[in-house]
């Protein structure tokens, strides 16, 4: 029978089946951070069990240490010194490898666990946060859990798993050059609606896919949560393999020879079956940006907002008058041209090396607009310093950017660090939803190079636009 | 896990749609290292002045500040309830405040199932039933209580029995029993164990040992 690539990594960690479609699954790898991860282990640690594998399991702060520069434990997230070190002392029990603060392969867990070679194709991995499914980019079986689910991971190496349904996503065409994933996923997600993954694991394939760099995919994959996907996944190759080779944890040598014989079968054979399938011109899709306080409120930046009245349900029209008036936008208004107060670069959707260059690439021999305040945060400290060999530390700081410590930061607000009420800030993280990014912020989702372009122009522009 | 099986208390009515996690309780509440200790910020938003910052000013319009629903037990709420972020807290922060039972139209999907995790009753109605329920529960909250029978799968009101309710039959045993997650996998143990050689055979690449350099030595914790 032919099978799907999420078939094929499913049986390959299904120990018995347990009924109504749910299995007992077993775990390669599990990450974890101080915010949720702290309190997995120190409740595991209260009801007296035990990590069953040390060796697998790994642990990073980023939640919710500051990104300062010269950064200590001091954060400014209410007793956020408990998390920090509720997460140290639990991982120092159990034995498990903590990317600590000022360990230089610190950053966020889900950029982490790829740099360092922790995900690799067809493992599986779990991790008490959503946007663990950024791994399928790398063809693993990765997604997000809750604490319980994390307790139940940490000491059984297995989840009970309700087996999700499958969705392929075939992106025909070419991507403009001016278009990016983030751009590409905005417009997925605007034109089938947040729900529109139901919860299936989604395999992203086809030509855009096969030409799309390794950073592309993991922003891709990343967003498949903002998709309502259990997870998203494509198919390694070439270039996945060639993104692996070298990294800490993958296999070297003969090891590696044999891997990447098994890695080339993790495909999907002609003829599997999905139990949705969506087809996308890709060609057809331009620089994007979010107007509304969902992933799925997102129009082409010289596009005019949708009038509530245009949709087809009842609460998808409250839901957008709702939207546009946090947002204080108007129907038929083009996001082209609305001044905004700030510019955030960073998170796991957006902040890797590539995404910095873009943007880097964008800024140099420019600034950013008076009163604008913007901000570059890298996704993990290998990437930092990565950038700073190549000197766009400085572009982003002769162009007036804050050039921050790696972590999630600015990406959501927990009582810490946020912007003012009221703001409106161009960012490249992945939800826009009410008070993500602080109390009455108003959060327009979009691609590095289109947050650059605006931090110059001091109001929401495409990266083509900047000479104009 | 605690058990469930019969409980009687006070319903309260909060009857909105697509109330979510961040509603039941906000981010800035969640500022222990602890599951327990939560149901103070339970609702903080709308509980308290200022948005949920003051917390010794509940506000008087609030279901849950009037004498007669403060202990109350059961939320009777809308469409949706628990959708949006997978936070558990939410959960532990209605359990901590003394919610046992919730009747609503419908959940988000990881909310319910996180409600069995921690032994509360996710109960699924009609709108039209919960309001009635509702409706005669208001003439007097404090003796008009509501008793959950999850044995038999019903509902008694003050006027005797309300309704049936459905609920899959893994998670009536789990609540019934109160059995623990992680116990009945390990029961499955040497299985476990086949399986891990197994698939290190296969993919030997998944296997890892602990780097001494780098992770801290296990700490020898036997006794
Ligand atoms: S960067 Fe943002 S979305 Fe990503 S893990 Fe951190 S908080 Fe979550």
């Amino acid at each position: 029978m032919p099978l799907t690539l999420f078939d094929k990594i499913w049986r390959a960690h299904e120990i018995k089946a347990l009924g109504e479609r749910t299995s007992l699954v077993f775990l390669d790898r599990i990450f974890l951070h101080e915010r949720t991860g702290s309190i997995a282990l120190r409740s595991l640690a209260e009801s007296h069990r035990e990590v069953a594998n040390a060796a697998t399991a790994f642990a990073a702060m980023d939640h919710i240490i500051d990104t300062f520069p010269g950064r200590t434990d001091a954060t400014t997230m209410p007793s956020g010194g408990e998390f920090i070190r509720a997460l140290r002392h639990g991982a120092g029990e159990a034995g498990i490898r903590l990317f600590d603060i000022d360990d230089p392969a610190q950053g966020i867990t889900h950029l982490i666990a790829a740099e360092q070679g922790i995900a690799l194709p067809g493992l599986s991995l779990v991790c008490p946060d959503s946007h663990t499914c950024t791994l399928g980019a790398l063809g693993s079986m990765a997604w997000g859990i809750g604490t319980s689910d994390c307790e139940h991971a940490l000491a059984t190496e297995t989840l009970v798993v309700r087996r999700p349904t499958q969705m392929r996503i075939w992106f025909d065409g070419a991507l403009r050059e001016d278009v990016t994933a983030k751009d590409l996923v905005l417009h997925l997600i605007a034109r089938y609606g947040a729900a529109g993954g139901r919860g299936a694991a989604i395999e992203f394939a086809g030509p855009v896919i096969s030409a799309m760099p390794m950073n592309g995919r993991f922003t891709l994959c990343n967003m498949a949560v903002e998709f309502s996907g259990f997870t998203g996944i494509i198919a390694p190759d070439q270039r996945c393999i060639d993104y692996l080779e070298g990294r800490h944890y993958a296999p070297t040598g003969a090891l590696l020879a044999r891997a990447k014989q098994h890695w080339a079968s993790l495909v999907t054979d002609a003829g599997a079956r999905f139990d949705h399938e969506i087809r996308i011109d890709a060609s057809a899709c331009q620089p994007m940006v979010s107007w509304g306080t969902s992933p799925a409120q997102s129009v082409g930046i010289v596009d005019e907002i949708p009038e509530p009245a245009r949709f087809s349900s009842e609460a998808e029209r409250r839901s957008a008058e709702r939207a546009l008036a946090y947002m204080a936008l108007q129907p038929g208004e083009r996001l082209a041209g609305v001044p905004i107060d700030a510019a955030f670069i960073g998170s796991c959707t957006n902040a890797r090396l590539s995404d910095l260059r873009q943007a880097a690439h964008l800024l140099a021999g420019r600034h950013v607009a008076p009163g604008v305040r913007a901000i570059c945060v890298p996704g993990s400290t290998a990437t930092k310093r990565a950038a700073e060999d190549e000197g766009l530390d400085k572009r982003f700081t002769d162009a007036g950017f804050e050039w921050r410590e790696s972590g999630c930061s600015l990406c959501f607000y927990a009582g810490g660090e946020g912007f003012e009420p009221g703001q409106r800030v161009v960012s490249t993280t992945n939800r826009n939803f009410e008070g993500r990014q602080g109390p009455g912020v108003r959060t327009h989702l979009a691609s590095p190079a289109t947050v650059a372009a605006s931090a110059i122009a001091g109001a929401i522009r495409p990266a083509s636009w900047l000479d104009a | 896990m605690r058990k469930f099986d019969v409980h009687t208390g006070i319903a309260a009515p909060l009857l909105r749609d697509n109330i979510d996690t961040d509603a039941i309780i906000p981010s800035r509440e969640m500022k222990r290292v602890s599951k327990s200790g939560l149901g103070v910020g339970l609702f903080a938003g709308w509980r308290y002045a200022d948005d949920g910052r003051n917390k010794s000013a509940p506000r008087e319009d609030f279901v849950l500040n009037q004498d007669d629903y403060r202990n109350a037990s059961v939320l009777l709420t809308g469409a949706n309830f628990g959708c949006g972020s997978s936070r558990e807290h939410a959960v532990w922060a209605l359990a901590d405040f003394g919610i046992r039972v919730i009747i609503a139209e419908s959940y988000g999907a990881i909310f319910q199932r996180n409600c069995y995790r921690n032994g509360l009753l996710a109960i699924e109605l009609p709108g039209d039933v919960i309001a009635r329920v509702a409706g005669v529960v208001a003439e007097d909250p404090v003796t008009r209580t509501l008793t959950v029978d999850l044995t038999n799968r019903q509902v008694v009101g003050p006027l005797g029995r309300f309704f049936d309710f459905d609920i899959g039959d893994d998670a009536r045993k789990r609540l019934l029993s109160g059995a623990d997650d992680i116990d009945l996998t390990l029961e499955h143990r040497d299985e476990i164990d086949t399986f891990r050689a197994q698939r290190y055979r296969d993919e030997p690449w998944a296997e890892l040992v602990i780097d001494e350099m780098l992770a801290p030595a296990r700490r020898d914790r036997r006794h």
